[in-house]
């Protein structure tokens, strides 16, 4: 090594100088959170749901195994007979106690899979919080699903637009049980109607977002990426004109959104007035 | 004191006793509201070169963070330490707070305001030996440190102020010679000549009359003295919780918090009187009627130049050990600093004869540079000066040579 590479060597310091300048001029990778809310992936866990037949039955049959299988010990059932004047599920047995406390859920989603009457399936919503330790803990009240089968949207939780649809759209990344045989196939029933999707590529690499719905959440980081990461229609001039077209779109979209916020405070300010008046 | 400043020529009256009591006020509270907004500036700074948002929640753009931040303090519960020294616990803070303050009572901000008959500077005070005392107040400075930490009772606080001293004391030699070098080109200790030295235009700017290294040792010097990154080790999150003020609490919190910022402002300032030439901008000042104006705003924009600068430090560069620390005080940069100071006060005494120094200075880089390559080859059992008398003697007597026999050491290859 000669002087002037040891010299380059103990001067490589000032490349920090040179990269946090350049980070001035690049696009920011915060979101403004509450005003600005990423889009969820459809395979995302969030609060469960207790499911019901068309009919109004409930699916559980309050055999238990969720809270067996359940690493985090935060799913509490009790099972009894039913009423055979009026039986609550199709079963022999129903669950007449079904807690669980959100302090210990870890969202493993192993009670979904567990459940032999896909009784308890996951929603999207993960947006809900508590002022005290008892709040924490959904009951059978909460958990049920109303008389069309959508979620219950509580007063403290926050959803948002197609979280309810996909509560049953739950499905391995590859396969049931980790079975190569089974790779690719749907194993719900759908029988609600909604929420069924076509299954994950799996390792066999037949990944389709548009048919699946997983959404592209890290465009934005690319230009904090080494231009090998970068895909190359997202590189050079190419992506120049992609980074200002899908930027438009999204200045279009955050626009829309904001004039419409401006108008629904325009017509509540409006119909409180109204109010007023009378 | 009182003769050389042209306010005070014609004696004192209520008018300048107005005059004067005015300045001081206005420099605290615009130290204080700029304090405010360097907080912010920095947080939003380097939330940009780390490619996030920073503070954008009080007011617009973030820029009233640091005043709710200042209010939480001052209602947050006040804490003393059970074991604590409480009378130098409270003391503490403020013998920090205090000299931030008085040092920024030096720099000349503004040239010479007539007002009626009354002429005056737009500058605190300025005593002959103005950076004297800037160095005298940075040296106060260490003692709040030192006391916060000694008496808040605890092992963090403790050794993050024994650092801090220890560092402190290291750059000061290496900055007080770069302020040789600058007062022997200005023949002034008083901050006003040191800018009206450099007046004449961009040509006579210390930075450049000097040769730029001066300011390059200044700059890092005055870094460690303020304890900022790289050289923040006296607050090494990872090492100290929080260094000195790890058992400080609410507004004494606070108090050192503002010391830290409003120090980084004054010492700017300095940098910018001692070689940048102060308010004086690289353009005569030819707009007319601007001539109150102009020197205030250069002087900002040169002073908002260094806080970037000093931001643009914490973004980009990693804390060093400590152990590098002292390195580069003492092995690096003040022989540097010395050698400069040599070459520039032989200069100044014999014009261009003066570098005959030169030659004398690199032989001792040299020397110096060979001493060290020596001593970070050397492992801690083997002493120096056997080697060396055994190179002598394989040189003149090879029959004599005698192979060492200490206990444990490794066999030198007696090169």
């Amino acid at each position: 090594m000669g002087v002037g590479d040891e010299m380059k060597d103990q001067l490589s310091f000032l490349g920090g100088f040179k990269l946090t300048f350049e980070h001035l001029s690049r696009p920011r990778v915060t979101r403004q959170y509450p005003e600005e809310k990423k889009p969820k992936q459809p395979r995302q866990h969030g609060r469960h749901v207790l499911n019901r037949y068309e009919d109004g039955m409930e699916k559980c049959i309050g055999c238990e195994l969720c809270a067996g299988v359940c690493p985090a010990d935060c799913i509490y059932v009790r099972g009894l007979d039913n009423p055979p004047d009026h039986p609550v599920s199709p079963g022999e047995r129903y669950g007449y106690v079904y807690e669980i406390n959100y302090l210990r859920c870890i969202h493993c989603d192993m009670c979904v899979e567990a459940c032999p009457t896909e009784a308890i399936t996951e929603s999207k919503l993960f947006e809900f919080s508590f002022t005290n330790r008892s709040d924490a803990i959904y009951t059978k009240n909460e958990l049920l699903v109303d008389d069309d089968g959508m979620p219950q949207k509580l007063p403290w939780e926050d959803w948002r637009e197609g979280d309810d649809m996909m509560t049953s759209g739950w499905m391995r990344a590859t396969s049931p049980s980790g079975s190569a045989a089974y790779e690719g196939e749907v194993q719900w029933s759908g029988e609600l109607g909604y929420g069924v999707r076509a299954p994950e590529g799996g390792q066999s690499g037949r990944r389709n977002d548009e048919l699946t719905g997983t959404k592209p959440l890290r465009e934005i980081l690319e230009a904090h990426l080494l231009d090998e990461d970068i895909p190359l229609a997202h590189r050079g001039m190419q992506g120049r004109l992609w980074r200002a077209r899908t930027g438009a779109e999204r200045n279009k979209k955050k626009m829309e959104a904001t004039r419409a916020r401006m108008k629904d405070l325009r017509a509540a300010r409006k119909e409180a007035k109204a109010k007023a008046k009378d | 004191v009182i003769a050389l400043d042209p306010l005070f020529a014609h004696g004192i009256n209520w008018e300048v006793l107005v005059i004067v009591v005015v300045k001081v006020l206005l420099v605290f509270v615009v130290l204080l509201i700029a304090t405010a907004m360097m907080v912010w500036f920095e947080r939003k700074l380097i939330s940009d070169m780390q490619s996030r948002i920073g503070p954008n929640r009080a007011g617009p753009w973030g820029l009233l963070q640091s005043f709710a931040d200042v209010t939480k303090l001052i209602f947050k519960e006040d804490l003393l330490p059970d074991r604590a020294d409480s009378f130098v616990f409270k003391l503490a803070p403020y013998l920090s707070v205090i000299p931030a303050f008085l040092i920024f009572a030096v720099v000349p901000v503004g040239g010479i305001i007539h007002i009626g008959s009354h002429v005056f500077e737009l500058q605190v005070a300025d005593p002959p030996m103005g950076i004297l005392f800037v160095l005298a107040m940075s040296g106060i400075a260490v003692y709040g440190v030192m006391l916060a930490g000694w008496s808040s009772g605890s092992k963090y606080p403790l050794l993050g102020s024994v650092r801090a001293s220890a560092q402190v004391i290291s750059y000061e030699a290496a900055l007080g010679m770069t302020v040789v070098t600058v007062v022997l080109v200005s023949h002034s200790l008083s901050t006003r000549a040191i800018v009206a030295s450099q007046a004449h235009g961009f040509w006579d700017w210390n930075l450049i009359r000097l040769g730029y290294l001066p300011f390059i040792f200044f700059m890092i010097a005055i870094t460690a003295e303020l304890t900022r990154p790289p050289f923040d080790l006296t607050e090494a999150e990872q090492e100290l919780v929080g260094g000195f003020h790890t058992e400080y609490s609410a507004i004494r919190f606070g108090l050192f918090f503002l010391a830290e910022f409003m120090n980084t402002i004054t010492m700017s300032g300095v940098v910018v009187t001692l070689f940048f030439g102060g308010p004086d901008g690289p353009i005569p000042h030819f707009i007319p009627g601007a001539t109150i104006f102009m020197p205030i705003i250069w002087f900002l924009i040169k002073t908002v130049a260094f806080l970037f600068i000093y931001v643009w430090f914490r973004a980009a560069l990693p804390r060093l050990r400590y152990d590098q620390l002292m390195d580069l005080g003492w092995k690096r940069l003040i022989p540097m600093t010395l050698a400069w100071l040599l070459l520039v006060a032989s200069v100044v005494t014999w014009h261009w004869r003066g570098l005959v120094m030169l030659p004398v200075v690199l032989v001792a880089a040299a020397l110096l540079t060979r001493a060290n390559q020596l001593g970070s080859g050397r492992s801690e059992h083997e002493s120096v000066l056997p080697v060396v008398g055994q190179r002598v003697t394989r040189a003149v007597r090879p029959d004599r040579l005698v192979e060492p026999t200490g206990t444990g050491a490794p066999k030198g290859d007696g090169a």
